[in-house]
């Protein structure tokens, strides 16, 4: 099939679609926009349907109830409201539903801007609401991947029973790449025997709920949780490593900033100094042992995380390597972006030339 | 006069306009007006600095900050003024064509033309007659009509010969069933080999670059 030039959200938005998601509920935030947009010209052709809900908190309740029913659903928005959807997706963890939930991360705290940044990284791989929880995190760098993983996000929800997270920032949303059309790697899913879809008056009730009033029942639920988390922490890590086979510096970064950390390996490269560039894709499960694996060999001197954020992946980063190795940290929040010279400057600094 | 360029977000309008801008440099005082009121991302105000040092004068709203908010400044208006050659920077699609219409007044007394950006790699405008139905919205919300058109078919660093040729035959068609001429081939200044056959011929230095671009 011939490439076509695709904006990342527009993108998103026809890759959940070619993924048999029918519902999309979600509200304006830029940098997200053409998501909600898209959707509302393209699901009533697919006999879908679109709603702009009143607020970010309505529209994950709906996602919620359309789940539970069996449907392919999803909403995005970008960071304010992400954190506005956490009691929804909180509740959808618990009560076992398949869901898409994409952020397309700005310039925060508060309100903050509409600039790109990836400092919802604690959120998003940390549960976000409360209670003991989380959500596969999936980190698209480039908008090929963002299409192929957005088709992907809806198997892995099915397949665990999920809220799957697409976790990306302003610049995937908003510029322009090459793309073409592929379909994910054909799972078996086990049927929605659980969805509320109508007994047809045969079947006995299903009832979804988060609501475990004994706390025995709570803790049966919990341990049912936490051994579903182990299946995904064994069966869905994935990652790429790029650049040298025996580097001096490791780099650390996802998503736009693996790219920029990318240019940086390649300027080191032109002064002589080998690196190697380590992306995890999921965030969670997060690829430690792979990590650990890279930063281990024994030309690597030390690791450097490239965020921006002020630095939260780096905390994976260090409680992978346990201490051995040194890790240094490269970011920038609030919106700004880290430029390729800074990088290798840094990595200049470190290794004493 | 005034030159606005206009066409489907991503059609390449803005690396288009901030290429016209600098090739009329030095008939007339050039200014580059932002008028992207759609897009966050992307726009020439993010080039401001280093357009105005090649010569042009670069008007932006809000202090070119990169804000969602649809305010246009008043210096848009001396674009209008005569001696100058004044490039607009519309935002994308029909949407952003729209601010054109607050000018209509200044439209009728001032020469214009207006150009329509076409890439046949977006899925919008990837057949004539896709393309045409663009056009022709663009013109409604716009209140004007487009003077010419102009063949950016690009995949960015994927671009090759072939696509430049399949925008020219789909531009070519536009033009035949409108009547509005192909007024340029806007090609990577780094394709020229590949390109110099074709005919109005404008070769562009790419200024939107990417952060990990060099």
């Amino acid at each position: 099939m011939a490439k076509e030039l695709w904006k990342g959200n527009e993108a998103i938005a026809e890759a959940a679609v070619k993924a048999g998601c029918k519902f999309f509920f979600g509200y304006p935030i830029t940098p997200q926009n053409e998501i909600p947009e898209y959707f509302s010209k393209r699901l009533p052709e697919v006999g879908g349907c679109f709603i702009q809900a009143e607020s970010e908190i309505a529209a994950i309740n709906m996602v919620y109830g359309a789940a539970g029913a069996g449907s392919r659903v999803m909403t995005s928005s970008s960071s304010p409201g992400i954190s506005l959807k956490q009691e929804g997706i909180t509740y959808i963890a618990c009560a076992e539903l398949p869901a898409v939930i994409v952020n397309m991360m700005r310039g925060g705290p508060g309100l903050g801007n509409i600039a790109p940044s990836q400092a919802d990284y604690y959120q998003a791989t940390r549960g976000g609401g409360n209670g003991d929880y989380r959500t596969v995190v999936l980190a698209p760098a480039t908008i090929q991947e963002a299409t192929d993983l957005v088709q992907e996000a809806f198997d892995i929800a099915d397949m665990y029973r999920i809220p799957v997270v697409v976790l990306a920032d302003g610049m995937i949303g908003q510029m322009m790449e090459a793309i073409e059309w592929r379909t994910p790697k054909k799972r078996e899913l086990p049927k929605k025997s659980w969805a509320t879809d109508g007994t047809n008056g045969v079947r006995p009730h299903n009832i979804i709920n988060s609501l475990f009033i004994d706390a025995g029942d709570c803790t049966v639920q919990n341990r049912k949780l936490a051994k579903k988390y182990q299946l995904i922490e064994q069966n869905e890590l994935r990652y790429e490593i790029t650049g040298e086979a025996e580097p001096e510096i490791v780099f650390a970064a996802y998503g736009t900033t693996s790219r920029i950390a990318r240019a940086a390996c390649m300027r080191l490269k032109e002064r002589g100094i080998k690196a190697s560039l380590f992306r995890p894709i999921t965030l969670w499960p997060y690829p430690s042992e792979a990590l650990k694996a890279e930063a281990m060999k024994p030309s690597v001197k030390a690791v450097i995380t490239v965020e921006m954020s002020m630095g939260q992946m780096v905390d994976d980063v260090r409680i992978a390597l346990q201490g051995a190795k040194p890790v240094f940290f490269v970011g920038t929040g609030g919106g700004t972006i880290p430029v390729p010279q800074e990088i290798e400057e840094e990595a200049m600094r470190i290794l004493g030339r | 006069m005034v030159i606005a360029v206009t066409g489907h977000y991503g059609s390449g309008k803005t690396e288009f306009a901030i290429n016209l801008a600098l090739q009329r440099r030095g008939e007339r005082r050039v200014f580059l007006a932002d008028l992207d009121i759609v897009n966050p991302y992307f726009c020439s105000r993010e080039r401001k600095a280093e357009l105005e040092r090649l010569g042009i004068e670069v008007i932006v709203s809000l202090g070119g900050m990169q804000i969602d908010i649809p305010a246009l400044p008043p210096e848009i208006l001396t674009l209008f003024e005569p001696d100058i050659i004044g490039v607009m920077d519309v935002g994308g699609d029909p949407v952003g064509a729209r601010v054109l219409a607050r000018y209509e007044k200044q439209f009728q007394k001032t020469p214009y033309e207006l150009l329509c950006v076409i890439n046949a790699n977006r899925p919008e405008t990837n057949t004539a007659d896709k393309a045409v139905a663009y056009l022709r919205a663009i013109e409604e919300s716009s209140k004007l009509k487009v003077t010419g058109l102009v063949n950016n078919t690009h995949l960015l660093q994927e671009t090759d010969a072939g696509e430049i040729n399949k925008g020219l035959e789909l531009c070519n068609a536009v033009a035949g069933k409108t009547g509005i001429p192909l007024r340029y081939n806007a090609v990577d200044r780094r394709l020229f080999k590949q390109a110099r056959d074709i005919p109005h011929l404008f070769l562009m230095d790419i200024f939107m670059k990417k952060p990990w671009e060099d």
